[in-house]
């Protein structure tokens, strides 16, 4: 399929196989945080509910408060802790069901081509066209607050995110001369795309929905911050950040930096690993040609 | 792939059984793309064991012939009997049976193999459509079918990107075989191949015809190749036949001018380009 200069080859594939330091820290942190979230209930020092009025505000580094408290004196570190649960939850959530939703679209618009495809595709291109955060606030308008609606919500928005990659590999892949040797054998047009086809498209997918999962748990952390997301007394960071606007105000920035720094630091290392993910299955691809 | 020993191939005539009836025949069939005729009123039988040869340069419509029979093209009109039925319409049993009384070879093996499958998985699933049984019988089939095209074990553990063009090829009839068809249409099946090892191919494509009594449709531009594989064979030209009959016949005196130009477009010593140019010329004004 492809010409490859031997020259070339042996440099992307040097290069290929340095992996960029950052890799392995982002990879580290989001186990981290996945770690935190899971054995909260086992890690926490405090539970994330318990105020204390006289301890309210207090700054990182005080004994028994490692990471401060905020004005209702509710210890940081723990909320930051239980708040990952709901963080990296709901977006999975998101990925997971975009990801079935993209899956059943993109395949069935590259296999029946035609007119579903047009179908299909112009259909995607509507909702890509409308920002995913506009259509989650629209449903939690008429649905009420809660978490339930904005993940679907954003889940039908990243469809075409993952659905017309999907739909542009089905095609490469179904092109290949092997979908017509299984038709020859007599095979099933659903059992060739499901069994020969999908697992084909999956690594594309995977790191098409990293990708998503940085973009949906950013968006999800704006519905909390903006009051549509989570309801008290659940939290997540967006709540979180949210609830320490008047203590920013106040001068005492540490309770809403630090759910902050942790929606920063998530996205950015999930980011970093499908961008890695994606370049490394490029690789592959060209390298088995 | 010397001349000497191709008429030894008509032997495997003679083995096959009393049956007379042909296992495959198309009756004019014909296909067309818009207005364009790729296969124009086709006729061919094959008796059970024989091999026949479809030749032609490349747009001469034997690839699309060949996808006709393997049921990748539905023909504008004309019928492809099978086993003395027809195949009609595209459901799913009449698919099941065409399957299970021929296969189809293609040109490219890495192509026709699910890069992510390891030979043994590829070979053993049409295997389990077509002939249910339990995972050890079907485990031991497909160890008997990698010796019989001389592929080891470790071959078949092996992904395709792991193998020569030549074990993939092998490997391919071994999955076409698996289904225990009637019929092989092998299509360019060793054109991809460096000629040693399409040598080998074609001595076990002999070597399984004379064992197994299977039948071949052999398409190929190569006449070396179809001189020493095949029994019988049609030319084409323009989608249409235009030379029928024995190969080493057809071969050796040509009746038909196009024939005449494939065997002289071959180059050869006193090979005379210019020569072969005007009759092409010449040709195309009939």
């Amino acid at each position: 399929m492809t010409l490859t200069i031997p020259a070339l080859r042996a440099r992307s594939a040097r290069r290929g196989r340095r992996r960029p330091l950052i890799v392995p820290f982002a990879a580290g942190f989001l186990l981290l945080v996945a770690v935190a979230g899971l054995l909260a209930p086992v890690l926490a020092p405090h539970s994330p509910d318990a105020t204390s009025l006289l301890d309210s505000l207090l700054p990182p580094g005080t004994e028994g408060h490692w990471l401060g408290t905020d004005s209702t004196g509710r210890d940081v570190l723990s909320r930051v802790m239980y708040g990952a649960r709901l963080s990296l939850l709901a977006p999975l959530g998101v990925v997971l069901l975009s990801g079935v939703l993209g899956i059943a679209l993109g395949l069935l618009a590259a296999r029946a081509g035609g007119w579903a495809d047009a179908v299909v595709s112009r259909g995607m291109d509507i909702v890509f066209a409308f920002p995913s955060l506009l259509l989650a606030m629209l449903v939690v308008a008429v649905s009420g607050p809660g978490l339930t609606a904005p993940i679907c919500a954003l889940a039908v928005s990243y469809t075409p995110f993952v659905g017309r990659v999907v739909r542009s590999v089905a095609i490469q892949e179904g092109a290949r001369p092997y979908m017509e040797s299984y038709r020859v054998m007599g095979f099933g047009e659903l059992w060739v795309t499901l069994r020969h086809l999908l697992p084909n498209v999956m690594p594309v997918l995977i790191a098409q929905s990293t990708l998503a999962f940085g973009y949906a748990l950013v968006d999800l952390a704006a519905l909390s911050y903006l009051g549509l997301g989570v309801r008290p007394p659940d939290a997540d960071w967006g709540s979180m950040i949210s609830q320490a606007r008047s203590a920013i105000l106040q001068g005492e920035p540490w309770s809403g930096l630090l759910p902050g720094l942790a929606v920063l630091l998530t996205v950015v290392s999930v980011n970093v690993l499908g961008e890695h993910l994606g370049g490394s299955i490029g690789r592959k691809q060209s390298e088995g040609a | 792939m010397s001349t000497g020993d191709a008429m030894s191939t008509g032997d495997a005539m003679s083995t096959g059984d009393a049956v007379k009836a042909p296992v495959l025949s198309a009756t004019s069939l014909v296909k067309r793309f818009g207005h364009v005729t790729a296969v124009d009123d086709v006729s061919f039988e094959l008796m059970p064991g024989a091999s026949l040869g479809i030749v032609g340069e490349s747009g001469s419509g034997k690839t699309t012939t060949a996808r006709i029979l393997a049921g990748l093209e539905q023909p504008t009109s004309g019928t492809v009997t099978l086993d003395g039925r027809a195949v009609e319409g595209h459901s799913r049993r009449a698919r099941l049976r065409q399957a299970r009384r021929l296969q189809m070879i293609f040109q490219d093996p890495y192509g026709s193999f699910d890069p992510r499958q390891t030979i043994a998985q590829s070979i053993a699933e049409p295997m389990r459509l077509h002939a249910p049984g339990s995972r050890k019988e079907h485990r031991a089939r497909v160890d008997e079918l990698l010796d019989q095209v001389g592929l080891s074990s470790r071959a078949g553990q092996s992904l395709p990107r792991d193998l020569s063009g030549g074990q993939r090829q092998r490997a391919a009839i071994a999955r076409a075989l698996g289904v225990a068809p009637r019929v092989l249409v092998l299509d360019e099946a060793v054109a991809a191949l460096d000629v040693s090892i399409q040598a080998q191919i074609l001595t076990l494509l002999d070597d399984l015809r004379r064992d197994t009594g299977i039948s071949y449709v052999f398409v190929s531009h190569d006449l070396a190749v179809v001189r020493y594989i095949t029994d019988t064979a049609i030319v084409m030209r323009h989608g249409r036949i235009v030379e029928r009959g024995e190969t080493e016949q057809i071969l050796r005196s040509p009746r038909h001018p196009y024939t005449r130009l494939l065997l002289d477009s071959i180059p050869s010593p006193g090979w005379d380009l210019d020569r072969v140019a005007r009759d092409r010329r010449a040709l195309d004004l009939l």
